[in-house]
């Protein structure tokens, strides 16, 4: 990218608009369908004036039905479209689970290679804006544990654009997963021309040298105050913002802890059985004999997120953060 | 004859008893007694205003999003008067009139909207189900509990309701057919409120009413003016006797509108106009039976003031404990680790103690 590429400030609802607009603008197969996507410009106002620009051929506003939303996307994207799915929370998406596992994971497989299906499936995900029950889960691993399908999320609104626009143009099925609390929780400056950045590869977001924090979408931020923090204090912090959750950027993982010898992961979801079990995992794998400490995992706890009272105590914060980075630097 | 006529459901009624101008059918005009209709009248009366301070609560930022009610209470009151306390009460998300109905305790309603888990705190045997969000997903659930009835030979009922937008999830039509197929005491009840959000009921399904979907499943479907509390509760009645008598289940259509948001995070004027919206205040259930309790001469506009005032300070009193109540589970976040399991497993007692110590994660 140029020095002097025009950018504009935008939140990530904005950026991820902007996604939808240039990939339909320039790929006349991109479609959107979802519920209330249309005239509404979809919940969180994502597809906000695509219906205008582009009518309802092709931004379709779908009766209330996840799993046909989904099933119907696959039939598109075999008779040679390229449909982008919207869920209106990950909540709903279980819904769908069954097309997604069942056929949606499996049809390059199934069909050797004679089929595929480039289609997106975006939803809202994670906890921090007071909803109702069902709108605040982190349930990434549901789809980042399934063979075949590309599990992406961004952090902030420039990765956001690029990564949908990355998706949209993958030959293979990409869930992609927006962390709700970042739609308009800041703005960032997004290149007015398309950007791309490659599924599977992380951000390093921060170079340091004794401690390597690893995480993605929403807890991004909290993150980086941390490591902030521990650079006015002399610790100099890796900050690798996976991006991807699935394939996972082991490499990128290996390189940095190889480097440090202690890490520190986050998530907001789940900590049995979660992303952060897999990240640690593949941890232990490749540099186990690097490490000088635990590797610390921050998540939230077992349990259902609570209901918006109390949405805050499930959620790690910069607290926790800081509290294992002090645990991992300690040994 | 390679070609004859199939005898499919060759009928389809709408039942409306007390029209929009006041008019009234008196042939099928229910013979309640006075008690009765005042206390359908004061329960709308209370769930309109309770929807009305919930609002203002919700934009002042003292409770959370919510699906209000506004509009609908003659449509859910009226059916949900047809069922007794031993029957069971399956609502979806924006039953509040229904449930105020059935007796629900509305400072938990308060607690549940400013988002504390012990809001929506169910007491041990009773017989109504909590709420539930994902559209459409508990109607099967109301099918088990009619399997279950029918298994005990029970006399109980089962009623569930849902929108016009559950009708096009699965869930709506396996449960329909799981229904059918078993001969399950079970009233599925459809609020066509006539959006799904922003989608309008003509392009949610391509059927001419949501009643006739009743047919491919084989039970009974009837349409009613959802905004007559009369027609609500004889359809209620109707469809209760035909459960309770082994005779199956039934689908009720009841048309309404839905007056205000979909939740108050959405903005209707992005998809609606306002004269549709005018249209629909015309036929506001609520000052349409109120016209009809003054008729018949059990009702004025004094005993109209008054109720208003009881209700007033009955919902300040809500308030007031639901505060009160809130203050004191602040104090206790550990809570969020209670009823995931009967027992709590060792890794969530780990889990809340280091919470509690101010550990780490």
């Amino acid at each position: 990218m140029g020095v002097d590429a025009e950018m504009s400030e935008m939140t990530m609802v904005e950026s991820l608009n902007l996604a939808l607009d240039q990939e339909m603008e320039s790929d006349e197969r991109v479609l959107l369908l979802g519920e209330d996507v249309g005239e509404d410009g979809g919940i969180f106002r994502v597809s906000e004036g695509l219906n205008e620009k582009y009518g309802p051929e092709r931004v379709i506003d779908t009766p209330l039905a996840e799993s046909a939303i989904v099933g119907t996307a696959l039939g598109m994207a075999l008779g040679g479209l390229r449909p982008v799915a919207e869920l209106q929370f990950m909540g709903f998406s279980y819904f769908a689970m069954h097309q997604i596992e069942s056929h949606v994971s499996r049809y390059r497989w199934r069909s050797q290679g004679g089929m595929h299906l480039p289609m997106v499936i975006r939803m809202p995900y994670g906890a921090g804006v007071r909803a109702l029950e069902h709108h605040s889960e982190s349930k990434e691993v549901f789809y980042a544990h399934i063979p075949g399908l590309k599990t992406v999320i961004p952090s902030g609104p420039r990765n956001a654009r690029a990564l949908l626009a990355s998706a949209i143009r993958d030959p293979d099925p990409v869930i992609f997963l927006e962390p709700k609390r970042s739609y308009r929780s800041f703005r960032e400056d997004v290149p007015e021309e398309p950007e791309t950045v490659p599924i599977g590869a992380a951000e390093l977001v921060r170079r340091g040298e004794d401690l390597t924090f690893i995480c993605y979408g929403a807890m991004l931020r909290p993150v980086l105050e941390v490591a902030d923090g521990l650079a006015d204090r002399g610790v100099s912090s890796d900050v690798l913002d996976l991006r991807t959750v699935a394939p996972l950027d082991v490499d990128a993982i290996e390189e940095s802890v190889r480097n440090t010898g202690r890490a520190v992961v986050v998530t907001e979801a789940h900590r049995a059985f979660g992303p952060a079990s897999e990240i640690v995992a593949s941890i232990v794998d490749r540099v186990f004999f690097y490490l000088e400490a635990p590797v610390e995992r921050v998540t939230g706890y077992d349990i259902h997120v609570p209901y918006f009272a109390r949405e805050f105590d499930y959620l790690p914060d910069v607290e926790h953060i800081e509290r294992a980075a002090r645990r991992a630097l300690e040994v | 004859m390679p070609r004859t006529r199939l005898d499919v459901y060759p009928t389809l009624e709408h039942l409306s008893i007390l029209g929009e101008e006041g008019d009234l059918d008196e042939d099928l005009e229910p013979n309640l007694d006075e008690h009765l209709l005042l206390e359908l009248h004061r329960v709308m009366l209370l769930s309109r205003r309770f929807d009305d301070r919930r609002l203002s609560w919700q934009r002042s930022g003292r409770i959370g999003t919510f699906a209000p009610v506004k509009g609908q209470e003659a449509a859910q009151i009226g059916v949900v008067s047809a069922i007794t306390a031993k029957d069971w009460f399956v609502p979806s998300f924006r039953e509040t009139a229904a449930a105020t109905w059935r007796g629900a305790s509305l400072t938990s309603l308060v607690l549940f909207d400013a988002g504390f888990n012990e809001g929506g705190r169910v007491e041990e045997g009773s017989h109504d189900l909590p709420i539930s969000v994902p559209v459409a997903s508990q109607l099967p659930h109301a099918v088990g509990l009619g399997y279950a009835i029918k298994r005990a030979r029970k006399d109980e009922v089962v009623m569930v309701f849902f929108g016009d937008g559950a009708t096009s999830e699965g869930d709506f039509h396996e449960a329909l057919n799981f229904a059918g197929v078993f001969g399950l005491p079970v009233v599925f009840v459809c609020q066509n409120n006539q959006w799904a959000i922003s989608l309008p009921r003509d392009e949610q399904t391509a059927s001419k009413s949501i009643a006739q979907k009743a047919a491919a499943y084989g039970l009974p479907g009837l349409q009613v003016d959802g905004n007559d509390i009369l027609a609500c509760r004889v359809a209620g009645i109707e469809a209760v006797e035909r459960a309770r008598s082994g005779q199956g289940p039934t689908l009720l259509e009841l048309c309404t509108y839905r007056l205000s948001v979909h939740t108050t995070a959405d903005d209707p004027h992005k998809y609606r106009s306002e004269e549709e919206e005018d249209a629909w205040i015309a036929r506001d259930p609520l000052p349409r039976f109120q016209r009809y309790l003054v008729g018949k001469g059990i009702l004025d506009d004094d005993a109209i003031e008054e109720l208003e005032s009881q209700i007033e300070s009955q919902i300040t009193g809500i308030w007031e404990d639901a505060k009160e109540e809130m203050e004191v589970l602040a104090q206790d976040p550990a809570h969020i680790f209670e009823h995931v399991y009967e027992e709590m497993p060792a890794h969530l007692r780990r889990q809340r103690d280091s919470m509690r110590n101010g550990g780490g994660r």
